[in-house]
């Protein structure tokens, strides 16, 4: 018998909300699985679990906000079979009453306030039955969003979308139904809005304990990209749109492969030491429109060619910005990239995500005057900088970094 | 595709590229990188979502021309 925890899928998560199971009591999961969607505050996460078993009982209704570790779901060995229901003080799940099983989805129907508080945790979870249809509910993230900030209940929403998709405007309707010549009502305070307050809130106290424990240091470097711009503009007029390649994904495999080089820049500050990872997983930061800053992974950048981290890059980002992200996606970079992208600031002095030990960030690309053999001529390039954690490191291996970084960006072709 | 069959279907991918924009107020010269809000990985997403649903492959070199919503319809009305 073991527990399914709701799991930290960032270092500044403390709590995350249950909105949606994907299982119920009786079903048996295999490792990799989708079990559940969980609501971050940032972003909604498809949950996988990570062993394989039997749904044994469901400890937390949809729409319940609960703290990172907290037991959600209870699995039992493939084959097992369920516990006796007295077998200690603790309340078990009446195995499938023959009863219409109690409205679990009820806990969503939180009454739409200015901040609704989410629901106390109860000490002993008691266990629930899985709503009686767990159907995938196809909804826009925005619409789901709205819907829980409006107590709704996506699953009974009629999608008008493409393929019956659930949109904010069907939502809308739910909550305000078409009423003829009446004085708009006065509008509800945005759930947007909150959201994106508790959203700060949660970076802000990730961003404020990384400075309050990790001495940065900073380097930085400014590297001609005409050799890798070049070849890529080459490169893409040969390939099909949907494998064309953006000076991001070149930017981040060179991270990747000079991580590999300098180890000191890609691991965990643990226990007063660096532990180097193993492998390279990358966090790539991505901005919402409506404020705010997700860094999903890119696991094992460093052993992906650029065709296959473009296509996890662009799935990523969208997901990121418009769908659900998978908790395999979230919680356990090596290393973090921020790219400011064309729109942004010349460079970026970036923030360490505890307990990693480096953040790379890079401006926008732009022309610049670049003396080379006596003569000043005009190159693309990108200012790189390094911020590091100067207990795991110092400023000699992290030049070492950005020459390795230099270097790599130079031989695009090898990448 | 006549043209507003084309405006329709470009309407579409932006609002999968960009589902929190009001699409129903852009006007039609506005830059939309910069309306939207939309950076390269959205821009290119755009651009593959529309090689799918028009079949109009756009090269990386013609991208200018399809910086607002009346660039991208007259684009694509000349290929189709």
């Amino acid at each position: 018998m073991s527990d399914f925890r709701m799991p930290s899928l960032g270092a500044d998560m403390e709590a995350g909300t249950l909105v949606e199971w994907r299982v119920r009591p009786g079903d048996a999961v295999r490792r990799g699985d989708i079990v559940a969607v969980v609501d971050t505050d940032k972003a909604v996460i498809e949950v996988e679990i990570w062993e394989d078993g039997v749904v044994d009982a469901l400890l937390v209704p949809a729409g319940q906000k609960v703290p990172v570790g907290t037991p959600l779901a209870r699995l039992r060995p493939v084959g097992g079979t369920a516990p006796p229901p007295t077998a200690d003080a603790a309340p078990r799940p009446a195995e499938k009453p023959a009863a219409a099983p109690r409205a679990v989805e009820a806990a969503v129907a939180i009454p739409a306030g200015p901040a609704p508080a989410p629901p106390p945790v109860a000490p002993t979870p008691v266990p629930v039955e899985a709503a009686p249809a767990t159907r995938r509910v196809h909804a826009t993230p925005l619409a789901r969003r709205i819907a829980q900030s409006l107590g709704v209940d996506v699953a009974a929403v009629e999608g008008s979308g493409p393929g019956g998709v659930v949109t904010r405007a069907d939502v809308e309707r739910v909550v305000s139904p078409p009423r003829a010549a009446v004085a708009p009502a006065s509008p509800a305070p945005p759930p947007a809005a909150l959201r994106a307050a508790r959203a700060r809130q949660a970076m802000a106290a990730a961003m404020a304990r990384s400075k309050r424990e990790i001495p940065h240091y900073y380097l930085t470097t400014r590297i001609d990209l005409s050799r890798a711009l070049g070849w890529l503009a080459v490169e893409n007029t040969q390939r099909a749109v949907a494998d064309r390649l953006l000076p991001a994904v070149l930017l981040l495999r060179a991270v990747a492969l000079a991580a590999r080089e300098v180890p000191e820049m890609n691991g965990f500050f643990v226990d007063g030491a660096l532990q180097p990872a193993a492998c390279v997983h990358l966090g790539v930061g991505v901005s919402l429109r409506q404020g705010g800053l997700v860094a999903p992974v890119l696991r094992n950048a460093d052993t992906k060619n650029v065709t296959v981290l473009m296509r996890e890059l662009g799935d990523l980002v969208a997901r990121t910005r418009t769908g659900v992200l998978r908790s395999s996606e979230l919680g356990d970079a090596t290393l973090t990239v921020t790219n400011l992208g064309d729109q942004g600031a010349e460079s970026v002095y970036g923030v360490i995500y505890p307990p990693q030990v480096a953040l790379v960030g890079f401006g926008r690309i732009a022309e610049q005057p670049w003396a080379h053999e006596g003569f000043v001529g005009v190159r693309p390039a990108v200012v790189a900088t390094l911020a590091a954690d100067h207990r795991a490191s110092d400023g000699h291996r992290g030049s070492r970094f950005l020459a390795a970084l230099d270097r790599l960006l130079q031989a695009p072709e090898k990448l | 595709m006549n043209r507003e069959a084309i405006r329709a279907a470009v309407l579409a991918e932006l609002s999968e590229v960009a589902p929190e924009a009001e699409l129903d107020r852009l006007e039609p010269g506005a830059v939309l990188r910069e309306v939207l809000d939309l950076d390269s990985i959205d821009f290119l997403r755009f651009v593959q979502r529309l090689a799918a649903t028009t079949g109009v492959e756009v090269p990386e070199s013609d991208y200018a021309q399809l910086s607002t919503l009346e660039g991208v319809v007259a684009y694509l009305a000349s290929r189709s």
